[in-house]
């Protein structure tokens, strides 16, 4: 498996990453460096063997049902570029 | 029951039929998120009920609320689904405003209920199976707000990261009324469960709905998603539009874009939403952040055990217990609330046998029409169901008649009191002593010789008899023995 340079711009778009175009081709080369190297791992015959989601050998922690959290508006919304009456202010989203 | 015919719609080259699925979004009824402990309280200051975790602050990890686990799965057991005791949690990946994390943790290729199937009424006695094909847990976005300020959109984290449950039905739905009788069935089914509140206007229970047309028996044509209605007129509406919208185009010869519209209430229309096919490439992958769903199959039978009798059990209990028509109990069991209502009276009734049936006329016919007449709900009723069993007691005991009855009930709306009180106060207790009847029987048999010599030859002309009797008594006559007394006095 390879990555095309339009497959590169694609990826990085989705991901929100701006990438000019002249670095496109490094990071084309790079990614199939990196899928070069995971492709090792189809020499391994998986037949009959669960796909392993986690290395954990335990059971997920649960929360009970309690309201244990919140009621610290001003910490949310500290770090936003733009904020007021504790809302999140962005750039209109809708067309 | 008989198997429902759906509607067909008629184009210029014969008729079209509908194939339409939907993925319904319901609110999980539980005090705090899905994986934070901030509350899910519905109206609250903005950001204050956030945490960290649901502002994806750097470093936090979520925990999951079994709570949650549990509504899905007794949601699950409520759409005669199979319980999957072990399901995986994904990440689905899109920036936008009303997502913190970049991403929904959602549930992908395991989730946590998979195949059930839904009974579902339609009018005329008739229904139709939709097949459910699966269940499964995610994050609800934040609420954006795009009016309040020219170039900006307000973000409130509060609904970020509560519990939704994401219902897909298979594409067995073939119109507009069997959709929106699907919706008012599972809506219906999550309230008894106590599982989802079902509040639309709250945004409790929003649809999406997928609809193609083809020639009947042919394949499959392209479908649109028609996202988040939030009424089930609306989603009749949508439903109607878009097919003819695309029988329109496929008539004229042209094809169908596979895309999300939006449905705008006020034009009736719907409108192209995404342009970018790229913006559904989701990349989902299994959350490194959380470990696989698991339980045992004792937790889903412990559930299962302590589930509430649901509308479909309680409309076979009151058909076979109380005689009740389908219709009837249907109406009943349809809200949560009428059954309460309904099974109050029942529990306060003197005997429950006799008058079940009659109670459930009462329910209908007077209580809820006199409700409906003054846009009020069940639960602010101004009659309460021990005035209402009060009521019926007296007219199963003999009492008073059904006509008088309605003049209590009447009082009773407009003042309220004791209706067996009101009755002894206000003189309307049935006559049902036989010789205060037969006077007047007497009297107006003797006023009208002419009638009398005619009744034999007309028996129906017996009716106007009664009528005359039960007035001059003012209604207080018990009208089988006044019908008794006419047929012997008048020889028929």
């Amino acid at each position: 498996m390879s990555v095309d340079a339009a497959t590169v711009r694609r990826i990085a778009h989705l991901a929100r990453i701006a990438v000019s175009e002249d670095e496109v081709p490094h990071l084309q080369g790079e990614l199939n460096a990196m899928l070069a190297f995971v492709e090792q791992l189809s020499e391994v015959n998986v037949e009959g063997v669960e796909p392993m989601t986690s290395v954990a050998p335990m059971q997920m922690k649960k929360r009970q049902d309690v309201v244990d959290d919140g009621g610290i508006a001003d910490d949310i919304v500290a770090n936003a570029p733009a904020a007021e009456g504790h809302f999140f202010l962005v750039p209109k989203v809708v067309e | 029951m008989s198997t429902a015919t759906h509607k067909l719609l008629k184009g210029a080259t014969g008729d079209w039929e509908m194939v339409i699925g939907m993925e319904i979004h319901a609110q999980v009824t539980s005090k705090s998120k899905l994986f934070s402990g901030a509350s899910t309280a519905f109206g609250g200051d903005p950001n204050t009920q956030v945490s960290l975790v649901d502002a994806a602050m750097p470093g936090m990890l979520p925990v999951i609320n079994e709570e949650c686990v549990r509504q899905a799965v007794r949601t699950g057991l409520g759409l005669n689904a199979k319980i999957n005791l072990r399901s995986v949690f994904d990440r689905k990946n899109y920036f936008y405003p009303d997502l913190p994390q970049g991403y929904q943790i959602s549930q992908y290729k395991s989730p946590v209920v998979g195949e059930g199937d839904v009974l579902v009424e339609l009018d005329g006695g008739r229904s139709v199976s939709i097949g459910i094909e699966r269940l499964h847990l995610e994050q609800d976005p934040a609420k954006m707000q795009h009016d309040k300020l020219p170039s900006q959109s307000l973000i409130d984290l509060n609904r970020c990261g509560v519990a939704l449950m994401e219902i897909v039905s298979k594409p067995d739905i073939r119109d507009a009324e069997q959709a929106k009788a699907y919706v008012t069935k599972l809506r219906s089914i999550m309230r008894y469960l106590g599982t989802c509140d079902g509040d639309m206007e709250k945004g409790s229970l929003r649809a999406d709905v997928n609809v193609s047309v083809r020639k009947p028996g042919a394949p499959l044509g392209t479908r649109c998603e028609i996202k988040n209605l939030n009424s089930i007129t609306f989603i009749g509406q949508a439903i109607e539009y878009e097919a003819r919208r695309q029988i329109e185009i496929l008539e004229d010869g042209g094809k169908i874009d596979q895309e999300t519209r939006l449905y705008d209430p006020n034009r009736g229309e719907t409108r192209s939403l995404r342009s970018k096919e790229e913006a559904h490439d989701y990349r989902y992958f299994p959350d490194p952040d959380l470990l696989p769903l698991e339980f045992s199959q004792s937790f889903v039978d412990e559930l299962k055990a302590s589930l509430p009798e649901l509308p479909d059990q309680k409309k076979a209990r009151f058909v076979a217990d109380f005689g009740l028509s389908d219709y009837d109990a249907g109406v009943l069991v349809a809200e949560r609330e009428s059954a309460v209502f309904y099974e109050t009276v029942l529990d306060r009734l003197a005997n429950r046998a006799r008058d079940g049936k009659m109670a459930a006329n009462w329910v209908i016919n007077e209580l809820f029409g006199r409700l409906n007449k003054e846009g009020r709900d069940i639960t602010d009723s101004p009659v309460t169901s021990e005035q209402l069993a009060a009521i019926i007691d007296l007219i199963g005991e003999g009492t008073i008649s059904g006509k008088i009855a309605k003049d209590l009930f009447e009082i009773v709306w407009q003042e309220g009191g004791d209706p067996r009180a009101l009755v002894e106060s206000r003189g309307m207790k049935q006559v049902t002593d036989l010789s205060a009847i037969e006077k007047v029987v007497d009297d107006i048999i003797a006023a009208n010789p002419d009638k009398a010599a005619q009744v034999k030859d007309k028996p129906q002309s017996l009716g106007w008899f009664v009528g005359q009797v039960m007035k001059s008594s003012g209604g207080k006559a018990n009208p089988q023995s006044v019908n008794d007394l006419l047929k012997s006095k008048l020889g028929i």
